[in-house]
């Protein structure tokens, strides 16, 4: 019924790629010289605009910590600048990037819980989107021993010994959540076994479900389908968990102090509405290019739908997090939006994240129409994913860097250099598979799915 | 009393038996007046080629209509009319104002889609609908031809019918 199929990753496409990383890397580097030699000016001039934030921001903590917090703040140096500026951007590209990944295998799992027809057919996208799982996981781990000290604050072991000009009794509080049995400190171990075993695990039901996905294509029947469907049920449970505590780990823990009850959902919804906007941009773009014959409008707008709909979900998540915090206005919770809103290098990109987020993909795929072309999802979808690299930028810079961050080449190179490596990955795997399952169960209620 | 008669009635049993016939006299040139089914079946509107409903663009507008208004009352009444301080916040200060606003927004979206629905489709108080055949609220599909609005003339229409697998065909007069 199906015919055989296959994507062709083109030398040519491979060629603009290579280009786009190269790009990115020469981005890079211009964007660390600038940031090399200007950094000792920009650092004078931005003192006294710095100065007012820092009398805000102290007068937000607590009387009786907010001379030591002050003086571990001051004390905490760690690398220069545009060193710092490098690991934070590193480590954001890196969770934005293992988010999008994690969400493709996500995608099919909730496909194959929800026993979903009408997804048949481009169930091979998300696929390929997961094997950047493996690759998220080793940079993770690797990227976190390189940037640990600048990016998280709490990997510094003066803050647990008494006495300390750094001593820090709300950290000390939470030391066993990250170090464990091991001293405070050292090596957390508690912190890096998670790591380990999320990615351990969402590798390893990566693997099985692809597995089953590809024997189907030989076998047929609905054995495979059967399994895919109870592994797929396993994996969203361990996910629940899983992505929320990854997310207070990897995000919500670069400032220590805070915390948000929402915030396991706030990461995920960013991360699905990027990964859903990341599927349904490349399902377009076959399209486009003449793939993917069975996939019809009504498959383009059940995923515009869905992007749709999850950047509302993201924004309620959004103003849930916003909303509370701000009415109950408590110093140790304000102090997160407060460095966010009010501060120069950020203010903007506070609200940018909310214009591209929300208001643009609101208003863009409201119309039934608009959701079913291919030239209207080409443009939603990019604004969506640029607007949730912000998104992530906003949750990570400015806890890391405080006041110093910045938003130029060096960043925007870095990210390029993700995307391209992203996408080479993706559509590498990709030209490797059959680009439609072939024995689907469900194939023939989505070729005839109407909506 | 004849002439008066001037609808034909098609009983369909089947669901698939009446999209085809639907299609097909509509292919050749029979102009439908409409079709009762007990419950809704997938494609008719298609096949009846009936144009997309506007009801989205009227809930578009009633939902601003709800957006604004919701925010105007808030800042008039918590910033001009009353101004009290709730929270230490501001007297007239956005977030708070956002769910009251979000829920009027849906509020007047929702009685305005169903006020437009109820208008467009002609649905109004003490007004009785007309009844082509009481058996389309229970297990038949009803098609109405209005012979009016059809150049062919009311055999012909009851053959074309019946050949398309109508398992009667009445007549009927309002």
């Amino acid at each position: 019924m199906i015919a055989d199929e296959k994507y062709i990753f083109k030398p040519q496409t491979k060629q603009k790629l290579i280009i786009l990383i190269i790009v990115g890397l020469v981005l890079f580097a211009i964007g660390v010289f600038m940031a090399q030699s200007g950094g000792h000016h920009e650092a004078a001039e931005k003192h006294a605009s710095t100065e007012i934030a820092k009398e805000l921001l102290a007068s937000t903590e607590p009387a009786q910590h907010g001379d030591t917090h002050a003086a571990a703040a001051e004390g905490h140096h760690g690398s220069a600048t545009w060193l710092k500026r490098i690991y934070t951007s590193l480590w954001q590209n890196n969770i934005f990037f293992a988010g999008i990944g994690i969400i493709g295998l996500f995608f099919i799992a909730i496909q194959y819980a929800a026993q979903a027809g009408w997804s048949a057919p481009i169930k091979r996208i998300p696929l390929a989107i997961g094997h950047w799982i493996p690759i998220a996981g080793i940079l993770t781990v690797v990227l976190w021993f390189l940037v640990k000290g600048d990016v998280f604050h709490w990997t510094d072991a003066s803050l647990y010994t008494k006495g300390s000009a750094h001593y820090d009794e709300v950290l000390v509080g939470k030391k066993a959540f990250f170090f464990g049995p091991f001293n405070e400190g050292t090596f957390p171990i508690f912190y890096i076994l998670r790591m380990v075993v999320f990615f351990g695990l969402w590798y390893m039901f990566f693997t099985w479900i692809k597995k089953e996905m590809l024997a189907e294509d030989i076998n047929g029947g609905t054995a495979h389908w059967l399994s895919s469907r109870k592994l797929s049920a396993y994996f969203l449970v361990i996910f629940a968990v899983s992505s929320s505590v990854a997310a207070w780990d990897w995000v919500m823990s670069i400032d220590p102090h805070w915390f948000s009850t929402m915030f396991g959902w706030y990461v995920f919804a960013s991360w699905w509405v990027t990964g859903l906007a990341t599927i349904t941009l490349i399902v377009a773009n076959l399209k486009g290019a003449g793939y993917l014959k069975v996939v019809t409008q009504n498959h383009l707008h059940d995923l515009g739908k869905f992007v749709f709909a999850f950047s509302i979900f993201w924004t309620y998540i959004w103003f849930c997090q916003f909303m509370l915090i701000y009415y109950a206005n408590l110093p140790e919770e304000t102090i997160y939006f407060i460095q966010r809103m009010r501060n120069a290098p950020y203010s903007w990109i506070f609200y940018l994240n909310i214009f591209l987020n929300f208001v643009l993909p609101f208003l863009l795929l409201m119309t039934r129409d608009a959701k079913r072309q291919v030239s209207m999802l080409k443009v939603v979808c990019p604004i969506v994913i640029v607007g949730h690299w912000f998104d992530f930028y906003n949750m990570i810079t400015p806890g890391a860097m405080k006041m110093d961050g910045g938003l130029g080449l060096l960043e925007i190179g870095l990210g390029l250099v993700f995307a391209g490596a992203f996408l080479f990955v993706v559509l590498n795997a990709l030209s490797k598979l059959q680009l439609v399952a072939k024995n689907h169960p469900f194939m023939p209620e989505s070729l005839n799915h109407h909506i | 009393m004849e002439s008066n008669k001037n609808f034909v009635v098609g009983i369909f049993e089947d669901e698939d038996v009446l999209l085809h016939a639907v299609e097909h006299t509509r292919e050749k040139g029979l102009k439908i007046h409409e079709v009762y089914s007990p419950f809704p079946v997938h494609g008719l509107d298609e096949a009846l080629g009936y144009k997309r409903s506007r009801l989205p663009i009227a809930a578009f507008l009633f939902g601003m209509t709800g957006t604004s208004l919701a925010l105007l009352m808030q800042f008039w009444m918590l910033g001009y009319d009353w101004p009290m301080i709730i929270g230490g916040k501001n007297h007239a200060s956005l977030p708070p104002f956002i769910p009251v606003t979000f829920e009027m927004t849906v509020l007047l979206a929702a009685f305005g889609m169903v006020g437009t629905f109820f208008i467009a489709s002609d649905m109004k108080p003490y007004k009785w609908p007309r009844q082509f055949d009481l058996r389309s609220t229970d297990d038949k599909h009803v098609v109405a031809v209005d012979l009016a609005a059809n150049k062919m003339s009311k055999e012909e229409i009851s053959a074309l019918l019946k050949s398309q697998g109508a398992s009667e065909v009445n007549e009927k007069n309002f």
